[in-house]
């Protein structure tokens, strides 16, 4: 390999922090050239997340030991295909994001590049790193930049929102390092794959600490993905926050569900001896109940941006589902949802910020008001970014919800996942339909005269559902690509010899 | 000496919750504070807690004591001492934006009494 493919596994997390500290530097400097310094590196991730995609694709596991330590000893970032896959999908909501935050959110506050980076630096450095330690690290930055972004222009909703999320969340990292200290304290590492070995080997007198540690770790990120009874802060906190953050926030729960995903896998999967399946009678009945609380919710939300949090709550529940069936078919079929429904909530927020701009002091508010200028367009991308979001064909929600329904036809689960799928899908579908007659058609005529939205105003998320659109037409590849991320998933000594280099 | 330091992180870590469960933001402050040194206390003695013997292996050496916990401690006492320094300077805000220092920003004074 040559100099820079070699380098390639870190380059996404060094982008960002090199961005944002040149960025925290010239923050005197014009306007223009910090946008452009932050629209060029966020840009060049999609490049980036598609050269490791490209090189997951045949089944390498990329390990990166950095400072050329040999695992388990430092620190190793692994580019699997999973990894790879919630690279790219964290790049493309991260650009489009972007470009709507161009058209002036982010003067509205200082400091909204660098913090936007180092979001991206902790979200880049939680999908590719092999430490356990190490991913509470990326948390803990992912969380810190949330946290001003989150507070990005201020206002006093937005605070009262933002105490809410800083303290649970605080909450959440201190049982994750009581979670990690007692792995450590049991095993003595904290690389996963070398964890995965040794918890396999775990002996009766330790079986309740490592157990608890494990059920300990699935709680905190739980509360990352906004599972039931740990998703109350999420609605407050998206709902009224910035567009663009909103919409970069919708990955953030997926961090959530891809270390549940990876820690299920990795480290409590079938082969884990006296802790395999750990979390098996958990995951399911919980993702069904937080599926129908979203759904719930979302039908008697009062504004747009909150029914759209939970919707978004809602989409956690579906695709913790499809990992709970724990099967080659499940697993695909969640990796499939989980792109769609990042896309789709990103976009559908991006787009709640010309609609609330549109309709004036009413913003998006569930109430009658005064035609809106742009309706048309306005409309429509709102209906194509229901339909996806609602999982109606033909946009890609349906192919995913459809592969989910599949893959269930073998479980134990079958009555339950199908019973609460459809009927929630039913109610998605109401509560949008509701929002969508409220919003565009119940209006009445005034003379109150709000200025058009202005095409770049809606443009990102027109992209974000193109994006959508395109995992309809080649679903067949994204759809093999996610089949065999879900098999490698399954398999993991090849990650184990991977990272260890084939020792015991 | 294992029997005291479990205690003393069981004691922080139960004043902790119990402030962090509080409705004013300064003692949510406190309880943050507890857990973070409870959780901090906590890492540090699970690399086990010997006394008088070397970090680093060597020929000499009778024993070993585990250095890695303290690097993680190091890590973990950083970063709470920078989250620490951000949810006052919230709180602050918070109190100055909402115009009480209730976690829920209540308004009326019976209200932010309770």
């Amino acid at each position: 390999m040559n100099g820079l493919a070699m380098h390639l596994p870190i380059l996404p997390v060094l982008l960002p922090l090199v961005a944002g500290i040149v960025l925290l530097v010239l923050r005197n400097a014009p306007l223009a050239l910090q946008r452009g310094i932050s629209l060029v590196a966020t840009a060049a991730l999609v490049p980036l997340a598609f050269a490791l995609l490209a090189t997951a694709s045949d089944g390498t596991q990329l390990v990166y030991k950095l400072g050329n330590w040999e695992a388990p000893f430092g620190i190793v970032l692994v580019a699997d295909r999973l990894a790879a896959w919630m690279l790219m999908a964290t790049a493309l909501v991260a650009l489009f994001a972007l470009l709507h935050a161009l058209r002036g959110d982010d003067v509205k506050g200082r400091h909204f590049h660098v913090l936007y980076q180092l979001q991206l630096f902790g979200l880049n450095g939680a999908f590719l790193t092999g430490d356990l330690f190490n991913l509470f690290v990326f948390f803990e930055i992912l969380l810190l930049a949330s946290y001003g972004l989150l507070l990005h222009g201020g206002g006093r909703l937005r605070v009262k929102a933002g105490l809410h999320f800083v303290v649970i969340n605080l909450i959440g990292s201190t049982l994750f390092l009581f979670a990690v200290g007692t792995l450590y304290g049991v095993n003595g590492t904290l690389n996963m794959a070398d964890l995965a070995v040794r918890l396999a080997r775990t002996v009766p007198e330790n079986l309740a600490l490592v157990e608890t540690a494990g059920l300990l770790l699935f709680g905190v990120f739980a509360l990352k993905a906004a599972l039931l009874p740990l998703h109350l802060w999420l609605p407050a906190a998206y709902a009224h926050t910035s567009a663009p953050v909103a919409a970069l926030f919708a990955i953030m729960t997926k961090v959530g569900a891809y270390s549940i995903l990876r820690v299920t896998s990795l480290m409590f999967g079938a082969d884990a001896g006296a802790v395999a399946n750990l979390l098996a009678d958990w995951l399911m009945p919980l993702a069904l109940v937080t599926l129908v609380a979203g759904m719930l919710g979302a039908v008697a939300a009062t504004a747009l941006r909150q029914q759209i949090a939970y919707l978004v709550i809602a989409s956690v529940g579906t695709l913790l589902a499809a990992f709970a069936l724990d099967s080659v078919d499940g697993i695909a079929a969640g990796l499939y949802y989980l792109p769609h429904t990042t896309l789709a909530a990103a976009a559908i927020f991006l787009l709640a910020d010309p609609i609330a701009r549109a309709r004036g002091e009413r913003a998006d508010r569930f109430e009658a008001g005064s035609a809106m200028p742009g309706a048309p367009v306005l409309g429509g991308l709102f209906f194509a970014a229901a339909i996806a979001m609602a999982g109606l064909p033909p946009l890609s929600g349906f192919l995913g919800k459809f592969m989910l329904l599949r893959a269930a036809l073998e479980s134990p689960w079958l009555a339950w996942l199908w019973s609460v799928v459809l009927v929630t899908g039913l109610i998605g579908v109401i509560a949008l339909a509701r929002s969508g007659s409220l919003l565009f058609y119940r209006t009445h005529s005034t003379s109150e005269s709000l200025p058009a939205p202005h095409a770049a105003d809606w443009l990102p998320a027109a992209g974000l559902l193109l994006f959508g659109l395109g995992m309809v037409i080649w679903a067949g590849p994204v759809s093999d690509y996610a089949t065999a991320t879900a098999a490698q998933l399954l398999h993991p000594q090849a990650y184990i010899d991977a990272v260890l280099g084939g020792r015991p | 000496m294992e029997a005291l330091i479990a205690l003393i992180v069981g004691v922080l870590t139960a004043c902790g919750v119990f402030l962090a469960l509080r409705g004013q933001t300064f003692p949510v402050v406190l309880g943050l504070t507890f857990l973070s040194y409870a959780v901090n206390l906590f890492l540090f003695v699970m690399g086990r807690l010997a006394i008088g013997v070397p970090p680093v292996i060597n020929a000499a050496a009778q024993g070993y004591t585990d250095p890695l916990p303290q690097a993680l401690v190091l890590t973990a006492i950083v970063i709470s001492f920078g989250m620490t320094a951000f949810v006052i300077v919230l709180a602050l805000k918070a109190r100055a934006e909402l115009g009480n220092d209730h976690v829920d920003g209540l308004h009326s004074e019976e209200d932010a009494a309770r």
